[in-house]
């Protein structure tokens, strides 16, 4: 089964996964982000030429404000003009398919799209589906994967910590239904990291998940004792329907992350969400505006990294 | 009319026959085997020199669409695909629209395959009205107007009151109870085995516990109610296991599985194929080499197509939300003969998983070629080597997960009641 990401050269074709992605593209990507984050002016990214006459869809099929807004910013700053379309309010509520979307979208000469969709796989569907000088994004994909969000986490890693190969990183929460945290998962072990945890209840976790190289912890004092990094999951609210947990205080009790329990990682431990918080839930908010919280800065770096991932897919093939 | 199919190389698993014998075919049934009777005079003459002659095959699952699913296929297109994979017999399960709850359903859908004329047709009744679980469908007139057995298909009987007192009605008569066992709120919403590869598609999965506690269920309810059950589609080891355990007890129950359990898992699925979105889903290599030891033992008496065809729209969308279903009925015997060849399992063995067995499911005299049988026969090249392109297929189902496979084994002539209704 040949990568569906990767061209016949060996360059990133799409972006659909952290899975399979090869190490050196990683790397790649991440120092193309820190030239972008070099490269600014005052507070703002230097606008390059890069994507130039090319157009950006911003295909979301299930809503998400942040997660545009930050492809919007670095497709903008790469020059590129960009279109945003809410799909998950008008075209399949009509009844067209997906792909009857995406070959519209082509008619109309997108060069990049940037997919967001509730279904895992749709990404993938898409990028078998398009001409071959079309390049595909995905923004998220069901419960599968988020590669942007997992490289932007890579980068705020080595930004703090330099190396990989040294850490032991704990990721905390909802598992199951995380798409972030399989790409995650899937970017930290590919990039070296020797140990990486998950620690949740066994209602929110997958099964077999250890065969994706992460060690289980069920306790938090357990899992986080002397880790480098500890990354926080958003916690969804309708996970307390369907006896997946019994509410929210109950959660934080024992799986929200408290200066108290962060006290038992490294003390140079840096702590990551992916927004949006739920304060009091998955995190407490001391820790959110405290010294280790480096949640901010992940999403200034999501914006570089973004720009570094749609540059090198611009490039790709040439 | 009569038929002589000459140096062909018989396989009849029920009467343990696997021989050079030629066979005689007059009005309708099977005159001579090995000699001809007296004064058979030949119309016609099949060389099947170097062929495989066998019963033609049963199948006890496939789906022909109709009524109500005519876009996705019809019995035109479905019954052409039948005897070109060399299945003479088939069952189709009740879910159609509406499903097979009335009599009048029934009969015209017999009607229909009747005067198309190329395959048998034995339809299997809906357990409940409308499938619905709650209440019992009219079992005798259904049995009357030519239902061979009951079922829910694949839709789930939740109360399992309803159950007992659909098998102990079906018991009363002496009705055969077919169902698939899987818990339907530990299936819920759910798509793609319970294992490594859900977890890491991010794919909604059904464990293997819906499928062993439902069957714990059906076991309970048939030792109970003396029911003659028949359990569809087993997808796991441990699966297997109850039923082995449940036949040694004495319990009259059999189970079939679906061809493509037999050489998938959920490993095939790779980046989301949804040709490989299947009902059930495939589990684990360890589930099936659960499945294959079965085959083996004799645990598992059937292997069916578990023939869904889906159209093309309905497959291009991401994994979850595609149709579940594959078209299989070409596939079958080509499939089978892989897995023999790859089990090293001796024709004789491996075909009576096709013929004589589900044959006795449907409690029908066919599935072998004894003489005064009806000529219902399947010949097949065994060394024709050909790729699967679903192009090619006839049934209006192109969809497959074996797209692209390597075959050995190709049917050369169908024949129905002794006349010949395909040739390659």
């Amino acid at each position: 089964m040949s990568n569906p990401q990767l061209n016949k050269h060996g360059e990133l074709q799409h972006l659909l996964s952290t899975e399979g992605l090869p190490a050196r593209i990683m790397r790649e990507i991440l120092d193309r982000a820190a030239t972008f984050l070099e490269d600014t002016e005052g507070h703002e990214f230097k606008k390059v030429p890069l994507l130039h006459g090319k157009s950006v869809f911003n295909v979301f099929f299930e809503n998400s404000t942040r997660t545009r807004t930050t492809f919007e910013i670095a497709a903008k700053k790469l020059s590129a003009d960009v279109v945003n379309l809410n799909i998950g309010s008008s075209s399949t509520s009509k009844g067209e398919t997906l792909l009857d979307t995406v070959d519209n979208l082509c008619a109309m000469h997108a060069d990049m799209f940037v997919v967001r969709h509730s279904s895992s796989g749709a990404a993938h569907l898409i990028a078998r589906h398009v001409a071959p000088e079309i390049h595909v994004i995905n923004a998220g994909d069901g419960r599968h994967a988020h590669p942007t969000q997992a490289l932007l986490d890579m980068y705020t890693i080595r930004h703090y910590k330099k190396e990989f190969h040294n850490l032991r990183v704990a990721i905390i929460g909802d598992i199951l239904h995380s798409r972030v945290a399989r790409s995650q998962i899937h970017a930290l072990t590919t990039l070296g990291v020797p140990e990486v945890r998950v620690i949740a209840p066994k209602t929110l976790l997958p099964s077999h998940v250890e065969k994706l190289g992460v060690q289980v912890y069920h306790d938090m004092a357990e899992g986080l004792k002397d880790v480098d990094v500890v990354m926080t999951l958003r916690l969804q609210n309708e996970r307390m329907q369907g006896a997946l947990l019994p509410s929210a205080q109950e959660f934080f009790k024992y799986y929200g992350l408290t200066q108290e329990r962060l006290s038992l990682a490294r003390p140079d431990a840096i702590v990551m969400h992916p927004g949006p918080m739920n304060r009091g839930v998955e995190i407490d908010s001391s820790v959110a505006d405290g010294p280790q919280a480096v949640i901010l800065p992940q999403v200034t770096f999501g914006v570089a990294v973004r720009m570094a991932v749609m540059s090198t897919l611009a490039g790709s093939g040439k | 009319m009569n038929i002589h199919i000459k140096n062909g190389r018989l396989i009849d698993p029920k009467n343990r026959l696997d021989a050079q014998q030629d066979v005689f075919i007059s009005t309708r049934r099977i005159v001579g085997i090995g000699a001809a009777p007296e004064g058979f005079i030949a119309d016609q003459l099949i060389d099947a020199a170097g062929l495989i002659v066998m019963p033609g095959l049963v199948d006890v699952a496939a789906r022909l669409r109709e009524p109500g699913y005519e876009y996705r296929a019809t019995l035109e297109s479905e019954m052409s695909a039948a005897v070109a994979g060399g299945v003479t017999s088939l069952s189709c399960p009740p879910d159609t629209d509406p499903p097979l709850d009335e009599p009048g359903l029934v009969e015209m859908l017999k009607r229909r395959a009747r005067v198309l004329n190329q395959c048998r047709v034995f339809p299997v009744g809906a357990l409940t009205t409308g499938l619905k679980g709650t209440e019992l469908t009219e079992m005798i007139e259904l049995t009357d107007a030519g239902c061979k057995a009951f079922s829910q298909a694949d839709v789930p009987l939740t109360d399992t009151r309803v159950l007992l007192r659909a098998m102990q009605y079906a018991a009363t008569f002496g009705y055969r109870v077919w169902l698939r066992p899987q818990d339907s709120y530990l299936a819920k919403n759910g798509v793609a085995h319970d294992g490594e590869v859900a977890t890491r598609l991010g794919l909604p999965a059904i464990p293997v516990v819906a499928e062993t506690i439902a069957l714990s269920t059906m076991l309970q309810l048939a030792r109970e109610t003396g029911v003659t059950l028949h359990v569809c589609r087993l997808s796991s080891a441990a699966g297997v296991e109850m039923v082995r355990a449940a036949k040694q007890e004495g319990l009259a129950v059999t189970c079939d599985v679906s061809i493509n359990h037999v050489h998938l898992t959920e490993m095939d699925i790779g980046y989301f194929d949804s040709n490989c979105h299947l009902t059930p889903p495939l589990r684990s290599h360890r589930d099936r080499a659960g499945l294959l030891a079965g085959l083996l033992d004799g645990t598992i008496d059937a292997i069916c197509s578990n023939h869904s065809p889906v159209d093309d729209d309905a497959k291009l969308l991401p994994f979850a939300e595609a149709e579940a279903g594959a078209t299989g009925l070409e596939l079958l015997l080509p499939l089978v003969l892989k897995w023999a060849a790859q089990e090293r399992v001796p024709l004789l063995d491996a075909l009576s998983h096709i013929t004589i067995n589900p044959a006795q499911l449907l409690g029908q005299k066919m599935g072998h070629l004894s003489v005064g049988a009806h000529a219902d026969i399947c010949i097949f090249d065994p060394e024709a080597a050909w790729k699967v392109e679903p192009a090619a297929l006839k049934s209006q189902g192109k969809n497959t997960p074996f797209n692209g496979y390597e075959m050995q084994g190709r049917v050369c002539y169908t024949l129905l009641d002794g006349q010949l209704v395909y040739r390659a």
